[in-house]
């Protein structure tokens, strides 16, 4: 009771959308489309992404769209995009199609890390951010882009916690850190997450909300880590506004130092 | 260019070349192609039409299309 009381109570927003969820999903890389709805179930979260691709056969039927329940906020990313113009171009395209006004800004062209090019993700934002989108940049965590992407009208700034795809966890944290602290947007930790462990330590670190794909959609059962993931999210949210103890180089006895039975 | 009655025109299809008979519209080369009018978004020239002018849309010679859907992404 107190736990739900408290969840509800703490509100993350974004644009004008008030979010009770911090655990928005990517929707790649799942065996079956079927299983995002009940995933979304599970996990309740309210922020999924989806992404823009050409159609070369008429096989390729399935809109990814129809999966999500309705009441998700769609987030198309602009992967594919290696410039801000190729990312504004799917941004608009996505728009235009129905998909709402939010978007997530990828501009790669490294293909071995998938690194951001934060340079262009700085230009595709501060277009789009005029046109009115939401706008929420994956970048390479660094403190001075963070700024120029608040300047430019980012609605929330999404550092990597290690490569896309890697399962390799909060590689970024002094970095990640750095950001909570001195920026006024709410910082997404995006990519690389691979276990609940990971999205808790995210979390208790002060992040606003964490995006995870991979870590779900390659699990034996994506539905049940699903939920476990959203548990962590909770646990390490709740963690931060509990506010941590003092970690200190020496012990400290837990138990009264006077009164010892002793001969 | 071959002449059978009507002119074949040369349009680019997802950035590849492709041919399309005269007085094609886009609804028809959907057909064609078969793929289902629902679930896809098309870029014509550069910008997005709605599937309700696909009908009423032409195709011409160098006409530029993108047939594109959303799929899974992180």
């Amino acid at each position: 009771m107190w736990e739900e009381v408290r969840i509800v109570e703490d509100i993350l927003k974004i644009g004008d959308r008030e979010l009770t969820s911090r655990l928005f999903l990517g929707t790649g890389k799942f065996s079956s489309n079927k299983l995002i709805p009940e995933v979304v179930k599970a996990s309740g979260v309210q922020v999924v992404t989806v992404a823009l691709r050409r159609m070369d056969t008429a096989f390729e039927e399935e809109n990814i769209a129809a999966y999500v329940p309705g009441d998700c906020i769609l987030m198309p990313n602009t992967s594919g995009a290696r410039n801000a113009k190729e990312a504004i171009r799917i941004a608009r395209l996505a728009r235009a199609a129905g998909c709402g006004n939010w978007v997530k800004i990828e501009v790669i062209t490294d293909n071995r890390y998938l690194l951001p090019d934060n340079h262009e993700t700085i230009k595709a934002t501060e277009m789009l951010a005029a046109e009115g989108f939401v706008v929420l940049p994956y970048m390479s965590p660094d403190l001075m882009v963070a700024k120029k992407l608040v300047e430019v009208g980012a609605a929330a700034v999404m550092p990597l916690g290690s490569p896309i795809g890697s399962n390799r966890g909060l590689r970024t944290r002094e970095l990640v850190r750095i950001l909570v602290e001195e920026i006024p947007l709410p910082i997404i930790v995006d990519a690389g997450l691979g276990r609940p462990s990971e999205a808790a330590e995210a979390m208790e670190m002060g992040v606003a909300a964490v995006l995870v794909n991979t870590a779900i959609a390659t699990a034996n059962d994506p539905v049940a880590m699903a939920r476990a993931f959203s548990m962590a999210v909770k646990a390490g949210r709740m963690a931060y506004l509990s506010g941590p103890g003092e970690i200190v180089d020496y012990a400290r006895a837990s138990s009264p130092l006077t009164g010892f039975l002793r001969e | 260019m071959f002449c059978s009655g009507r002119d074949t025109l040369r349009i680019i299809v997802n950035g590849k070349e492709d041919f399309a008979e005269d007085g094609t519209t886009i609804a028809d080369l959907i057909a064609v192609k078969g793929f289902n009018p629902k679930t896809i978004i098309i870029e014509y020239n550069y910008e997005l039409v709605l599937s309700e002018s696909w009908n009423g849309i032409l195709l011409k010679e160098d006409d530029r299309l993108e047939i594109l859907r959303f799929v899974g992404g992180g």
